[in-house]
């Protein structure tokens, strides 16, 4: 494992309110007054002020982990509430960096944190990371956990790493020297289109607190140097039923980073595809496009204009324009429900999904197809401002 | 018959079912009975050219299949295949 840094003397010894502040750590033999004082030694990179982010750092910093950085570039908004405890409604419009220092400060004072406001990439990863002994990685896409990866093995330090979809989790360590990468498991990330995007995904909003606090909980354990760390193995966490399985995962000979012959010796910044702020991916290019103002007015007028909703039948629960409601996933053997002499409006929550049905229906043989451009989202901004937005 | 696990993010394509029982004797044989159950999910677990995606990986109870015998890895009636595929959210 790499090294955590060297003890230096103003760190070695605690002061009496760190004492009783940390009495419970000190009292067992786990951690006692030499693990104290690791904790506080220890600099700690997070990856995300977000879900993942949220838990772990509140941990960390109530822990006493004397020095956590945070890499993050946004702001918090309203749908972040679910899940992100560490940011409060009266935060939302403020940065995640700013929102989250004020609280992880509040609940320990001795707690030092560095703020890296911008977004990771190849040009600043390898610098950032260079000052931290164990990153945390709370990201939410591809590219950054590629990235994240790759730089943890190029700078020999541990990756701490969860992710979370809907209901299910992961987590494990990468990137210690005896232990697998993350490249070792999935060498390549998927190519765009064939994994759900962000916004269709949807998450439970306790599961990054479980996955969190697991990360938390490993990262703890690394400083410390004891128990069995998730090295070479992959937690699986389904929260829905309830189950914790665990895979074996082996360092692979042929990794194409962590291998004998790496072919990835420098860091890669994948093209984003499911967007860093949880878009969804831009909308194909040469699809016929309705603004909601032109289908709104020629709706009014009483124009013959058959409206399709292809998202999910719990989206259209939260809100819908009265449309035929096919999933995407369902048109290519409901697509006789449709009458293709009719001039057709597809839609769906941003655009992505129905862009793509009109694609399918077009090839299919109907002439008259247009995609509603920016979806029901555009007309709830533009057209309904009493619509709900999700 | 050997129990295939499928991912959140797959069972889209698998009828919703958070598990498929196929009856095969090796993993080859368990992976190509689910996607003629269910044609969809050939295309997000397999490329063009026939090889299993690089996102990814199949288990066979605990163990990669690419550190036994791949497809070939035999499977008993008891045992649980798992798609574990790799999932980025976090926020």
């Amino acid at each position: 494992m790499a090294a955590i840094t060297e003890l230096k003397p103003e760190v070695a010894n605690l002061s009496n309110d760190e004492i009783l502040r940390y009495s419970r750590h000190l009292i067992m033999p786990e951690v006692g007054m030499e693990g104290q004082i690791k904790l506080k030694a220890a600099k700690v990179l997070c990856i995300g002020a977000g879900g993942l982010g949220s838990p772990l750092t509140l941990y960390l910093a109530a822990a006493g982990v004397g020095t956590l950085g945070m890499v993050d570039f946004d702001v918090v908004d309203y749908t972040n509430l679910q899940r992100q405890i560490i940011h409060s409604t009266a935060d939302v419009g403020r940065k995640k960096l700013d929102s989250a220092e004020e609280k992880l400060k509040a609940i320990n004072p001795f707690l030092a944190i560095r703020k890296f406001e911008t977004r990771l990439s190849s040009e600043n990863a390898l610098e950032i990371f260079e000052d931290f002994d164990i990153i945390a990685d709370g990201t939410d896409n591809f590219p950054t956990r590629y990235l994240v990866n790759d730089a943890c093995v190029l700078t020999g330090k541990p990756n701490v790493y969860g992710s979370i979809f809907r209901f299910e989790g992961q987590a494990s360590v990468f990137a210690t020297e005896e232990g697998p990468c993350y490249r070792c498991l999935y060498p390549e990330p998927p190519p765009p289109g064939l994994v759900p995007s962000c916004a269709e995904g949807g998450v439970l909003g306790i599961l990054p607190g479980l996955v969190g606090v697991i990360q938390a909980t490993e990262t703890i354990k690394l400083i410390l140097r004891s128990g069995d760390p998730l090295i070479g193995r992959l937690l699986l966490i389904d929260a829905l039923g309830m189950k914790f399985r665990e895979l074996k995962l082996r360092k692979n000979p042929d990794c194409p980073v962590c291998g004998k012959h790496p072919t990835v010796t420098e860091l890669i910044d994948y093209n984003e595809f499911c967007g860093i702020r949880g878009e969804e991916a831009p909308v194909e290019a040469g699809v016929p496009e309705i603004q909601v103002e032109d289908l709104k007015r020629r709706l009014d007028s009483g124009e013959d204009l058959f409206v399709l909703d292809v998202r999910e039948p719990h989206e259209y629960q939260i809100c819908n324009i009265n449309g035929h409601l096919i999933p995407l996933g369902e048109l290519p053997k409901r697509v006789h429900e449709l009458d293709s002499s009719r001039e057709i409006v597809a839609h769906c929550r941003s655009g992505v999904r129905s862009a793509k049905a009109v694609n399918f229906l077009r090839q299919a043989g109907f002439k008259k197809v247009h995609n509603l451009a920016g979806g029901i989202l555009a007309w709830a901004d533009r057209v309904d401002p009493s619509m709900p937005k999700y | 018959m050997p129990k295939i696990h499928i991912p959140t993010p797959l069972r889209q394509y698998a009828g919703k079912q958070p598990a498929v029982d196929v009856k095969a004797g090796t993993i080859g044989e368990a992976l190509n009975g689910l996607v003629s159950q269910h044609p969809e999910l050939r295309r997000h677990l397999y490329t063009e050219d026939g090889k299993l995606r690089a996102f990814v990986n199949v288990y066979l109870n605990d163990e990669d299949v690419r550190y036994l015998q791949k497809d070939a890895t035999t499977v008993a009636d008891s045992d649980n295949i798992s798609i574990v595929p790799s999932i980025a959210g976090g926020r």
